[in-house]
């Protein structure tokens, strides 16, 4: 039945998944950590299947294909790493301890390609839709690794080494972002409505945190150290708290400073969200300027403002990951020390709990988002 | 009870109010009408200081408005206006109760308020006032806004063009309902429109502005018969005025009492247009007059057209 026009996302992502499936490498063996892998045999080519159906389906065009292509999306999303980690099992079993399997390029664009196309997919549902597949993915992942599927793989099998740390590393990390985010809202929400009551020293505000978003991350945290160091230096009270030129401190006050951008840009959003009229309405029948703010503004900007703070949340999980560079720790540290020791499961280890966590905390600010719009 | 005193209002260089003096009386229900531009809609929103005042004053009962603390001088003060501003995160019910939550009232008292206001409007459908605006006519949007304005029985309502934007049968279904409203209540009304028509149908006393002052002020019937300038009869409509005075007079005021006509009766508080529209359905040069459903006398086609004495 041939009602729907073709869709070209599916075709193309078909198309470069099959191509991983048949030509790339699914999984790397490699004799330890150090070294780089030899490819393996796998059962990565058996995704073929899936995604030959996929640019069928993108072709011929079924009815209620949209659901179709989002089921195996997900299934994929949930096999591919089950069966990379079978896989390892199998390709381990006769191999020194010190081995590694890594899952190889096939791997990772074949788990991309099905992301994108579970995006493409859900494009157009309803939110809660949207939110619940990929809960759906993320819960059976969950389940998979609680039964030890992805024990055998290289970046898991450095996670048991280094457990400790990392654990330690990841709740640095989550103090960092979070701190930064209350902080940014804290500051940049009253100076968003400053700004937006006064149309022209907005201007220079929005201009000064659009300057500073312009100077590389590396560059603000170095430049940072100076003054910090001063500070401790000067004031023994602030070098007892633990502040100083390197440290939790600056790497804070650097992301707050790029934080502010989105954080302000928004409250003025949400601010014009607001109808003149309903607002003049509300002035006209004797609301005060905090009853307008609490009783009009906040509720009808709300969730313009939460659309900022998703940003603000995903942009400050990432750039944390430098922060690690003028030691104030973080996931940010697995990166830097992988890249240093040439150990690319220690940086793969690193990126993804980074990734993971942006992904999870994007997924709450939908979920919270969907909850905001949802018309009354 | 609103007094202006020589105000003026300058925007951007030109004098949109320009040293203007009126008073508006108690219970009236008193029009500001004229062209776009003539100042009318600033003039208003100088009652409840939406707009400040270069110059002159603003009285209400005697009292400076600018000495009045602002937020308690508009919760005394009604205001509605053409694109109604209702606030779409709140329910019907919410919006009408604003001011009364403002003023602290408990929630008994705004529940029997809020019910008796969706009765007066017309709103009193099962389901009305759990519904948000976006689900509402234009009609009943302007209801509800006109509902919001009277709800903490204000002492005088601001309307800026409310019925602008509506369609003509709902917009008189709406001017019917503000006039009864507010003979019932004894409201002070200060309405703006650009529509002589409308002016002349709600006004008890009318005002005509141009370029920021007051050209006339008077009854409709007023600036029929004695227009001041030859610019306000040019407003009224000049020859055509005479047509807009049947809208204004009752068949009250030309009613033959006693005498008798064949046809179906007309209303004794009907307007004399009402009634030449009934003579030319019916195909009769007179008709039947009743009161309270009671024949008591009969209007003829020539008492319309002559000049009233």
């Amino acid at each position: 039945m041939t009602t729907q026009r073709r869709s070209l996302p599916a075709i193309v992502l078909g198309t470069a998944g099959l191509c991983a499936a048949l030509f790339a490498v699914f999984l790397r063996v490699a004799p330890n950590r150090l070294l780089s892998g030899q490819p393996h045999e796998s059962h990565g080519v058996v995704f073929g299947l899936a995604w030959l159906g996929v640019i069928l389906a993108g072709w011929f065009g079924l009815r209620g294909r949209a659901p179709l292509l989002a089921v195996v999306a997900v299934a994929a999303l949930v096999a591919l790493p089950v069966v990379a980690g079978f896989d390892a099992r199998a390709a381990l079993e006769h191999a020194p301890a010190s081995a590694r399997a890594q899952p190889g390029a096939g791997f990772w664009i074949m788990w991309m390609t099905a992301a994108l196309l579970l995006l493409d997919a859900l494009r157009g549902m309803r939110a809660l839709v949207q939110v619940i597949a990929w809960v759906a993915v993320l819960a059976a992942l969950i389940v998979a690794a609680w039964q030890g599927a992805f024990e055998p793989l290289a970046v898991v099998r450095e996670y048991r080494a280094q457990h400790a740390s990392f654990d330690d590393a990841f709740l640095v990390h989550l103090r960092l972002v979070g701190v930064t985010f209350m902080a940014a809202l804290l500051i940049g929400a009253p100076m968003g409505w400053w700004a937006w009551r006064a149309r022209r020293g907005g201007g220079i505000v929005v201009g000064t945190l659009s300057f500073l978003q312009t100077v590389p991350s590396l560059a603000l945290f170095a430049l940072l150290i100076g003054p910090f160091a001063w500070l401790a230096a000067h004031i023994p009270a602030l070098a007892s708290l633990g502040f100083g030129g390197t440290g939790a401190a600056p790497a804070i006050v650097a992301l707050v400073l790029y934080a502010l951008l989105p954080v302000v840009r928004y409250t003025m959003a949400g601010l014009d969200a607001v109808p003149f009229d309903t607002r003049e309405a509300a002035q006209a029948l004797g609301m005060n300027r905090w009853q307008v703010l609490a009783q009009v503004q906040l509720p009808l900007g709300w969730p313009v403002l939460l659309s900022g703070l998703r940003i603000v949340a995903v942009q400050t999980i990432g750039l944390a990951a430098v922060a690690t560079l003028i030691g104030a720790g973080g996931l940010g540290r697995f990166v830097f020390l992988g890249i240093g020791q040439g150990a690319i499961d220690m940086v793969l280890l690193g990126t993804l709990a980074i990734i993971a966590l942006a992904l999870l905390v994007d997924l709450l600010f939908q979920g919270l988002l969907a909850l905001a719009e949802r018309r009354p | 009870m609103i007094e202006f005193d020589h105000v003026s209002k300058v925007f951007g260089g030109s004098k949109v109010i320009d040293d203007l003096s009126l008073r508006i009386g108690e219970g009236e229900l008193f029009v500001l009408v004229g062209p776009s531009g003539s100042g009318k809609s600033t003039l208003l929103r100088t009652i409840n200081r939406l707009v400040p005042v270069d110059a002159g004053a603003v009285r209400i009962a005697g009292e400076d408005v600018v000495t009045r603390d602002i937020e308690a001088l508009r919760r005394g003060i009604g205001y509605a206006i053409q694109s109604v501003g209702l606030f779409p995160h709140r329910t019907v019910a919410q919006n009408i109760a604003t001011v009364p939550r403002l003023l602290g009232w408990n929630a008994e008292e705004t529940r029997v308020r809020v019910e008796e206001l969706l009765g007066l409007l017309r709103l009193d459908e099962p389901g009305m006032a759990d519904r948000y605006p976006h689900t509402l006519s234009g009609g009943q949007q302007q209801r509800v806004g006109v509902a919001r304005a009277l709800a903490a029985r204000p002492a005088i309502v601001l309307m800026d063009e409310p019925f602008g934007a509506l369609d003509p049968l709902t917009r008189e279904s709406l001017q019917h309902s503000l006039k009864t409203i507010q003979r019932d209540s004894g409201t002070t009304i200060v309405f703006v429109t650009h529509d002589m028509d409308e002016a002349f149908r709600l006004g008890d006393r009318v005002a005509l502005l141009l370029d920021g002052k007051v050209a006339q002020v008077g009854t409709p019937l007023a600036f029929l018969h004695a227009p001041a300038s030859p610019r306000v009869r040019e407003f009224v409509g000049g020859e055509r005025g005479r047509l807009r005075e049947l809208a204004v007079r009752l068949v009250r005021d030309v009613v033959r009492l006693g005498e008798t006509s064949s046809g179906h009766a007309v209303d004794i508080d009907a307007s004399l247009q009402d009634a030449l529209a009934a003579m030319l359905a019916q195909g009769h040069d007179a008709l039947p007059v009743c009161e309270d459903g009671r024949v008591v006398g009969a209007v003829r086609l020539g008492d319309l057209v002559a000049r009233p004495s």
